[in-house]
């Protein structure tokens, strides 16, 4: 309405009539972002947020191709071009900590990834509504529980003296493992911790995306003779494969991020010829022991490898005619 | 449409085909579902005792008596039941520290967190704000590429942050997974007609929002809330790298200190100047049992009243993926 009754009256001739039109183009873009101003106060916190947290950070990633020092800040310090990166590189850790991260990555995937979907789709081949939510609420209570508390019950149950876990050992006549203190043990243990944890919320999501599968397809089915196997494979697989897909580019784009917390928490002395992963590296070099540059280097190198992961499946994702990101 | 059984048993005629709906299924298709009905019964109730036993073993140990959990005889129900762990626990000022932190950081963060996601939401999902196409890449862009810890460390310390309330609830106050979820609600759940009608009535986009949009979202504002007060409840890492002084960390940092780090001393040994070492490392394993539950049980407790929206939060994020 109001739009209409602001538009220009033809009364003032055009003086030559493509440049009037631009500038009254202009001019109704100008309105009309006028007219929004109070949308653009409500974005204001939000943009703010990610001007101050994420993309001054990212404007001080250039500290990478520097020696950051206080007094001259992100833009002032020297500039040393990849001499962190060689220096990554070249030391004797770089094989140890991007295997390690590489290991539990794909470790992780090939297991943390498919046992959600294959939850959902038994529970969502349950008959009794009762049973089904109650496994759904049980499966899914982990996930409510800290990280923190989540090694604290690793630490706990997996102790070589009192522990649960090797209580049952000893019963069953094997000798006590020292699970948190060896680096044959640290993989493992954080998998399968991560699927404990994890694979009930991540489920959530798959029965979602199945509850939205037309039920007068499983009808049809089940009149031809269709088996419940047979129904999974061909009706709700293909039914949540877009779901599938979207959160496997993702799984991927954050495949060296993944639960940096958990190994950092999970670390002893021990272990670390197989628990120092990339990003605990970062943490180590850089917050513990100021080498803000060096390990801002191999920060940014995680990133981009992520980045590049990223971008290359939902490449892959879209030459293969799969949903994807954009 | 479900198969009726009065229809299967009725026989065709002879010499018309029978129709698709009355096609009986084949004895190997029932004997096929009746075994993936056992199967997956199986399979779902090992997970649930999976996921279920070790906490519940948590529970009974953290009551039992030390010396027979450590003997490995604790296994299905509690053995000599004390309290000492729960009652050292009351008596530790550190947890009493962690936890006034803990609340003072949800309570302020969720309130930070919230306001912010569900004004810029908005906004972003109003189709009529020029440049919201641009503004939305903004924020998309942080989730696949971000500054890393060291430059976020490096702002929060120019900032002057570091060792305040600021820098546990600032530096991750917006996801913009939540944002996005926020964003679609908005688009799917307000009308554009009834803008429309309010703007007639002379409503701007101020009082639109906040009259009429807010009230309608209740769903959305309790689910951003839930997920907020459980993320600050958990949270623990952006404590470490920003805070110093142990007086202002809170209750995971702490539960980190005493459950990880093996903090042994100052826990279990308050008063202990006769016992042996090893009966003081048991006394502080049976707190460290009570303190896994005693930081557990609010969530868990408040689990089944936040399911629901949380169930309906991941759909609203499923249909927007």
């Amino acid at each position: 309405m109001s739009r209409v009754l602001a538009r220009p009256t033809p009364a003032a001739p055009p003086a030559s009539p493509p440049q009037a039109r631009q500038r009254k183009a202009f001019s109704l873009r100008l309105k009309r972002v006028g007219r929004a101003w109070q949308l653009y106060v409500l974005l204001i916190p939000a943009l703010v947020y990610i001007a101050v947290f994420k993309y001054w950070p990212m404007y001080g990633v250039q500290i990478a191709f520097r020696n950051y020092n206080p007094v001259d800040g992100f833009s002032g310090s020297p500039w040393v071009g990849l001499q962190h990166f060689v220096r990554f590189v070249n030391s004797y850790q770089f094989s140890q900590v991007v295997g390690n991260t590489l290991w539990i990555a794909v470790l992780g995937l090939l297991l943390a990834f498919p046992i959600p979907i294959i939850l959902a789709l038994l529970v969502n081949q349950l008959q009794s509504e009762r049973f089904k939510k109650f496994t759904q609420t049980v499966l899914y209570s982990p996930a409510f529980i800290s990280t923190v508390v989540v090694v604290g019950i690793m630490f706990v149950l997996l102790s070589p003296r009192s522990g649960l876990v090797n209580n049952a050992i000893q019963l069953a006549g094997g000798q006590p493992v020292f699970f948190m203190g060896s680096p044959e043990w640290f993989r493992p243990v954080y998998v399968i911790s991560d699927v404990w944890q994890n694979a009930g919320f991540s489920m959530i999501v798959y029965l979602a995306a199945l509850s939205g599968i037309d039920p007068a397809l499983h009808d049809a089915a089940k009149v031809d003779g269709a088996s419940k196997l047979q129904r999974i494979r061909h009706i709700d697989l293909p039914g949540i494969m877009p779901v599938i897909t979207v959160l496997f580019i993702l799984a991927i784009g954050n495949l060296l991020n993944v639960g940096f917390e958990k190994a950092l928490l999970m670390q002893t002395n021990l272990n670390l010829p197989t628990s120092e992963i990339i990003q605990t590296y970062v943490y180590h070099a850089g917050l513990q022991q100021a080498q803000f540059s060096y390990s801002a280097a191999i920060g940014l190198f995680n990133s981009v490898l992520n980045l590049v992961l990223l971008l290359t499946f939902n490449w892959v994702a879209r030459r293969a005619n799969q949903a994807t990101l954009w | 449409m479900s198969l009726n059984t009065d229809t299967v048993a009725a026989p065709a005629p002879v010499n018309q085909p029978r129709p698709r709906g009355q096609r009986t299924p084949s004895f190997r298709g029932r004997w096929a579902d009746s075994a993936f009905n056992i199967a997956a019964v199986t399979i779902l109730t090992l997970s649930l005792v999976a996921v279920v036993y070790p906490l519940y073993f948590i529970v009974i140990a953290s009551i039992s008596d030390p010396n027979a959990v450590y003997e490995g005889k604790v296994w299905l129900f509690p053995s000599g039941v004390t309290l000492e762990g729960y009652q050292r626990i009351l008596a530790d000022s550190r947890i009493w520290n962690g936890l006034g932190n803990t609340v003072i950081y949800t309570v302020l963060g969720t309130a930070i967190s919230v306001t912010t996601i569900l004004f810029g939401a908005y906004a972003l999902s109003r189709k009529d704000m020029p440049g919201r196409k641009f503004l939305m890449l903004l924020f998309v862009i942080t989730m696949f590429f971000d500054g890393g810890l060291i430059t976020k460390y490096l702002v929060v310390r120019d900032l002057g942050m570091l060792d305040t309330v600021w820098a546990v609830v600032l530096p991750g106050a917006v996801g913009v997974w939540n944002l996005i979820i926020a964003r679609s609600f908005f688009e799917n759940t307000i009308p554009g007609e009834l803008r429309e009608a309010a703007q007639m009535d002379g409503a701007n986009d101020f009082t639109f929002f906040f009259k009429m949009v807010l009230p309608l979202s209740k769903p959305l504002i309790m689910l951003m809330i839930m997920v907020h007060v459980v993320a600050h409840w958990n949270s623990f890492f952006d404590a470490l790298i920003f805070l110093n002084d142990d007086t202002k960390y809170p209750l995971q940092l702490v539960l980190r200190n005493i459950l990880i780090q093996s903090d042994v001393s100052s826990a279990g040994t308050t008063g202990g100047d006769i016992e042996s070492y090893a009966a003081a490392q048991r006394i502080g394993e049976l707190t460290k049992y009570a303190m896994i539950v005693v930081s557990s049980l609010p969530l868990m407790i408040a689990l089944p009243f936040m399911q629901k929206h949380f169930t309906k939060g991941t759909m609203i994020g499923a249909v927007k993926s």
